[in-house]
Formats: structure tokens, C-alpha cells, sequence
């Protein structure tokens, strides 16, 4: 097991640049997150630290050692692939076996590691079978099983789980995280989901257009977005989002909006009088008070646990979740009253969070 | 993927009461019957424009006709008469030798060339283009060609060969037996060898990148992800195009008509040349369908071979697409 350092890497392809200089340390045992939306290159970084992807520019340093100019063979990385790429040709035990038979380990050996990588993930009656004689999550099973029997130094995950339904991923996600909580390698795992982020990670690593927007750990993240990217990306349903104008007159605090709305603030916010802003606050930190934001119900969507509200203020849609029942009615006048310290103020220029005075 | 026409469908049987079928409308949706009806038009034609010659071949090898003359049946007595022809059995020899070692190079110059073909090469398009030239050409332009490469005079080889000094005296390609049965191999192998090469491709282009590279790091060498990865992934379509190649190569005829006319003293006569030859300018019907009849047992056996070869493999088999 190591650690993996990520050192301005850069990459492009042709002349196209995907990577803008990603700087990532990731300690011995821990299990990272590359989350972001698709195409900024999550993929693309995954490969180069197994060194199937050159590296333009910077350096990865896996255990101390540069890999840059290292085959990926001598990286001893594991990965598991997105569509798995399981050896169709090859039974299950096969598969697992492949890289020990290459390696040219006594049988003995293979024998008893691919038996005990079976076990862990339950695919013992199924080591005689072939891929495609496989359901979706056993294939997933069988691609995490290759990588096990390697007891490599890094685990790297590629959206191993996007090919599977719903209910199998919520599966699959919690052992993939017993998993690591047992096995303790250093994991690198890829996925557009924030959820799967939020759920699994020591870690998460946000990325936008091959650049890492925030570092830290999922509530680090929840509680303190860097800037409405990060606060747009992580939580569901999504931070709602309010343009407006910092008002500061004496103690007296709070945003205006266009249409002349007042959004509360706590009174430790940062910014300055006229600073435009973007207000934001998360759905399920709304709740129905007597003073507040004034809100017109546009939708209402239960979902048994909780209510979602989608309402508009002054223009502005808002979503609010709910999980105590109430009874709304669309087109009805309500009062949003908000958390004030989980308020969230962002420039508008720049975008980014202005911390709290 | 159930269509919802089909979720609709079931609905509508399952609430309805379903009416008494008549044994035709059963009839009709059995897989079988249905697909039997389909079938006929097909099998029509087929029986009518392939089974039909065929019948006829094997029938003139049982009689003694000749050009002109409507024979009659002697049973066997053809095939009694080859039997102890020295000429026939060295077709036979020839036959297989061109086969085999036609087939062997063909196969290995085909998949090197597909390998090359599968990389990243510049003009790619341009270059393949290029590889299906030979087999685009037709045989008999083809086979002049080579005629006049082998030319016991003006063959370019051997003059390019004197130039660097390598021989003194033009080669005589055709002329002597040894010779005349390399070269006649040598042009059928440039000739096959694109449909072998581009099928091949075909059948590489199909194998995910994903699994090459899942190999790399599960620590392959590059003769081991072609040893481990691409050849038994290739193998059912090696079967197919090499069963072809071998049937393409054993009735062989107008390469070996045009450059050597079976010649030097039978040398290169293949059993389809022998046919043609006793049959046509030797007006023997009746001999040379017995030459081409004789032909099938070992046709036979090569589709067999494939045919087991091509069952399809464990592996492939059960279950939707990886
Ligand atoms: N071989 C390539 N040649 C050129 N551009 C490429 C190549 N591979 C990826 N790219 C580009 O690099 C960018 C990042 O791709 P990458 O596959 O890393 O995205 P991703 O974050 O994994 O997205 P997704 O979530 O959809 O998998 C994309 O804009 C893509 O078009
Ligand atoms: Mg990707």
C-alpha cells in the first residue's frame, strides 16, 4: 500500500488541453473521490496514474516513487473498469487468476488467493462460470475480485458502478466501503454521482474542466463549499440560489434581491454594503416559519420521508424539503425561513464563498 | 428490452378472453412452420440453381460421356480408371501440397498484416485500401501479371537478382518442377492474402480496447495480451476464414491455367485443372466429372473441420452482451 502524490499534472491530447495542473496528495489507506461532472477529466487523470495515459506535464509519485517513465505494469496498480473488461474468454477464477498466472506464481498460491478474493465477495459458486453467464453485479463482483487477488498498492475505480440499477449501487457502494474498511488499500475511486461521493469517501477531490475546483472531506464540502460550484455539485436537491445585493447598515444585515425580496443573514456574515452576491441555501434548511422569504408554491412532490417544495421567490425558482408533512397547495403564498448560520454567500463575480467575519 | 407494444399486447390478451385459436393461426405462429414458409422461396433457388449442377456432375462421373456423345451409365468404372492413374494421384499430391502450404502462409502473412493494419498507422484508410488491391484485381489480370513476372526471360525478379549479382542466368521460374509449384503457391498466397488480412482486422477491431489494457495491468507483456487476449478472441473467426481460404485454394483453377497450364509435365495440375483438362480439350466428360466428383470427400472434411471448429465456444455462449 502507498500514498499517491499528484504534482501539477497536466494533460493534453494533440494540442487540446484536459488537464490544467491538478495538484492531489493522497495518504497511505485513504479512499478518494474524483467527482465532477462528465467530460472534466476524472477519467483521464485515473488513467494516467495507472499509466495508461502519458503524463504531459508534472509528476505522479506513487510510494514515493515518480511513475511518470514507469510501465504500468511495474506501478502494481489495480483497476476496475467502468464496463469491468472482463476476460470474456476466461471462467471467473480465470479472470481473478490472470494476473497471478502471468506473474508466474505457484498454483498453490493463486489457488488459495483467488479462493479467499471469492469468498470475501461470495462469487465461490460461480468461479467455473463465464462472464457472460453473469448478472450485472456479479460481473461488477468479478472485476473488484481481479483487482483484490493483486493486493496491489492502489486500488483505482473508474464508475464501476453506472452500469448497474439503482438498488444494486446503493448494495454495491456499501461493499465497496466494507471492503476497503477491511483491505485498507489506498483507493482512488471516479464517479459523476455526489451522492456515491458523499457516501464513500475519506475524501473528495471536485473537479470541473481539468481543474480541482475543492478539496476535503463530504461534510467539509456540505458545510463549506469554496464556491457555488462546489455548492451547486454537492447535496440533493441542489443548493437553491438567489442573486441580490448585500445590504449593511449598522448591525442590520441581509440581501436584496432584483425585486426588491429580503433574504436574512446571520449576523457574523462577510462582504460589504453593495457587494453583489449570490445568496445560497440548501432545500432541506428551509423551513416554514412566520417571518422569512415570501414564496409562491409551484410543485409539491412527496416522497414518503420527505416533501419536496419547488416554489419561486421573486422570479427565482426554490426548492424546499420538508420531513414534517404540511399541506400545501400550488399557486399558495408560504414563508421560507431559513437557517441562518448554514447560509451560504458567494461574489457573484467571482463566485466564490465569502467566509463569515 | 421489452418494447411497451409488446407490454401492451400481453395486457390486452391477458384481460380478453382469448379466443379459440384455429390449428392454422397456431400453425402459423409455431417458430417452425413460420419459419419454413419463409424459407421455401430460398430453398427453391437453391435447389434449383445449386443442387441441380451438382446432381448432374456427379451423375456424368458415372458415365462415359464425352464431348457430343450422350454416354452411358458404367458405375463405377471412372473411378476405377483413376485409381490406378499415376497423373490423377499427383494432382491429388499437388492439390494438397498447394492447399496446405498456400493456406499456412496465408494465414500467417494475413493475421501479421492484420496486426500491423490494427495499429495506429498514418493513412490508415489509404493503406488498407492498398492490401485489398490483390484480391480486387481479377484473377486472370492477376495471373498474366505473374506470367510475365516469371517470364523465363524478362522476369523482373530475376533481373533485379542479376543486377544486385546474386545470379547469373534468369531464374526459370516455370519451367522446372520444384520452381514451377513455389511460384504458383507464391502467386495464390499474394492473392489471399487480403482476404485473410482484412477479415482478420475486422475480427481484431472487435476486441474492447478495455481488455488490452486491463491485461497491461494485470501485467501482460505484448506476446502475452496477443497470446492470452487476441488470439482466443480471434479464434472463431480464424476458423471461418480459414476454412474459406482452404476451399478458395483447393479448387483453385485459373491461376494455375494461366501461368502453367498443369505444367511442367503435370507438375502443378491441380485436380481442378485435371478436371477441366480431360473434360473440355480432352472432350472425357464423364473422367472429368469423376476428377471433380472426387474432389468432395475432401471438401467435405474441410467444412466439417470447421464446422466443429466453429461451434460456438463456451464462452460465447448464455446470457445478454458483455
Ligand atoms: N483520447 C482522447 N483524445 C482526445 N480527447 C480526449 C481523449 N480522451 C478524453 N478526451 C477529452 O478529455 C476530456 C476529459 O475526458 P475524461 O474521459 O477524462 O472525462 P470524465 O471526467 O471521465 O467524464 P465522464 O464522467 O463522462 O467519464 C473530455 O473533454 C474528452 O473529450
Ligand atoms: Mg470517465
Amino acid at each position: 500500500m502507498a500514498s499517491v502524490d499528484i504534482r501539477r499534472v497536466t494533460k493534453q491530447f494533440g494540442s487540446h488541453p484536459v488537464i490544467h495542473g491538478v495538484d492531489i496528495a493522497i495518504a497511505d489507506h485513504e479512499f478518494v473521490v474524483l467527482v465532477g461532472p462528465s467530460g472534466c477529466g476524472k477519467s483521464t487523470l485515473l488513467r494516467m496514474i495507472a499509466g495508461l495515459e502519458q503524463i504531459s506535464g508534472g509528476e505522479i509519485v506513487i510510494g514515493g516513487r515518480v511513475v511518470n517513465d514507469v510501465q504500468p505494469k511495474e506501478r502494481d496498480i489495480a483497476m476496475v473498469f467502468q464496463n469491468y473488461a472482463l476476460y470474456p474468454h476466461m471462467t471467473v477464477h480465470d479472470n481473478m487468476a490472470f494476473s497471478m498466472k502471468l506473474r508466474g506464481a505457484p498454483q498453490a498460491e493463486i489457488t488459495e488467493r483467488v479462493n479467499k478474493a471469492a469468498d470475501i465477495l461470495a462469487l465461490t459458486p460461480l468461479l467455473q462460470r463465464y462472464p457472460r453467464q453473469l448478472s450485472g453485479g456479479q460481473r461488477q463482483r468479478v472485476a473488484m475480485g481481479r483487482a483484490i487477488v493483486r493486493d496491489p498498492q492502489v486500488f483505482l475505480f473508474d464508475e464501476p458502478l453506472s452500469n448497474l440499477d439503482a438498488k444494486l449501487r446503493v448494495a454495491m457502494r456499501t461493499e465497496i466501503k466494507a471492503l476497503h474498511q477491511r483491505l485498507r488499500t489506498t483507493s482512488i475511486y471516479v464517479t459523476h454521482d455526489q451522492v456515491e461521493a458523499m457516501s464513500m469517501a475519506d475524501r473528495i477531490v471536485l473537479m470541473r474542466d481539468g481543474v480541482v475546483e475543492q478539496i476535503g472531506s463530504p461534510l467539509e464540502l456540505y458545510d463549506h463549499p469554496a464556491n457555488v460550484f462546489a455548492a451547486g455539485f454537492i447535496g440533493s436537491p441542489a443548493m437553491n440560489f438567489l442573486p441580490g445585493m448585500l445590504r449593511r447598515a449598522g448591525n442590520e444585515l441581509h440581501v436584496e434581491t432584483a425585486r426588491g425580496i429580503r433574504l436574512p443573514l446571520p449576523s457574523n456574515a462577510g462582504g460589504t454594503d453593495g457587494q453583489k452576491v449570490i445568496y445560497g441555501v440548501r432545500p432541506e434548511h428551509l423551513s416554514l416559519g412566520g417571518e422569512g422569504i415570501p414564496a409562491t408554491v409551484a410543485v409539491v412532490e412527496p416522497t414518503g420521508a420527505d416533501t419536496f417544495v419547488y416554489s419561486e421567490v421573486g422570479g427565482v425558482p426554490v426548492c424546499a424539503t420538508f420531513s414534517e408533512r404540511h399541506a400545501f397547495e400550488p399557486g399558495k403564498q408560504i414563508v421560507l425561513k431559513p437557517q441562518l448560520e448554514t447560509v451560504h454567500l458567494f461574489d457573484e463575480a467571482s463566485g466564490v464563498a465569502i467566509r463569515n467575519a | 428490452m421489452q418494447k411497451p407494444n409488446a407490454i401492451a399486447a400481453d395486457a390486452i390478451t391477458a384481460g380478453a378472453q382469448p379466443p379459440a385459436r384455429s390449428w392454422l393461426s397456431k400453425a402459423l405462429e409455431g417458430r417452425n412452420t413460420l419459419g419454413g414458409l419463409f424459407m421455401l422461396p430460398a430453398a427453391a433457388v437453391l435447389l434449383i440453381f445449386l443442387t441441380y449442377p451438382l446432381a448432374l456432375g456427379v451423375w456424368l462421373g458415372f458415365t462415359d460421356t464425352t464431348i457430343g456423345r450422350p454416354g452411358q451409365f458404367i458405375g463405377l468404372e471412372n473411378y476405377e480408371a483413376l485409381w490406378d492413374d499415376t497423373v490423377f494421384w499427383l494432382a491429388v499430391f499437388n492439390t494438397l501440397l498447394y492447399t496446405s502450404v498456400a493456406s499456412v502462409f496465408k494465414f500467417a502473412l494475413g493475421l501479421w498484416l492484420a496486426l500491423l493494419l490494427n495499429e495506429r498507422l498514418p493513412f490508415k484508410a489509404f493503406i488498407r485500401a492498398i492490401v485489398l488491391l490483390p484480391w480486387v484485381v481479377p484473377t486472370v489480370l492477376s495471373a498474366i501479371a505473374f506470367w510475365w513476372i516469371y517470364d523465363a526471360q524478362f522476369s523482373i525478379i530475376s533481373w533485379a537478382l542479376i543486377q544486385i549479382g546474386l545470379i547469373d542466368a534468369p531464374i526459370n521460374f516455370l519451367g522446372d518442377a520444384t520452381n514451377a509449384r513455389a511460384s504458383v503457391i507464391a502467386a495464390n498466397v499474394w492473392r489471399g492474402i487480403p482476404f485473410v488480412a482484412i477479415t482478420l482486422l475486422a475480427g481484431l477491431q472487435t476486441i474492447p480496447q478495455s481488455l488490452y489494457e486491463a491485461a497491461t495491468l494485470d501485467g501482460a507483456s505484448s506476446w502475452q495480451r496477443f497470446r492470452y487476449i487476441t488470439l482466443p478472441m480471434l479464434t472463431p473467426i480464424i476458423a471461418v476464414v480459414m476454412t474459406f481460404s482452404v476451399l478458395f485454394t483447393f479448387t483453385d483453377f485459373q491461376l494455375i491455367y494461366v501461368l502453367t497450364r498443369g505444367g511442367p509435365v503435370n507438375a502443378t495440375h491441380l485436380m481442378a485443372t485435371l478436371s477441366f483438362q480431360r473434360a473440355i480439350p480432352g472432350g472425357q466428360l464423364g473422367e472429368g466429372a469423376a476428377i471433380a466428383v472426387a474432389m468432395i470427400p475432401f471438401l467435405l472434411s474441410a467444412i466439417l473441420f470447421s464446422y466443429f471448429g466453429l461451434q460456438r465456444r463456451r464462452w460465447q455462449q448464455g446470457g445478454r452482451d458483455a
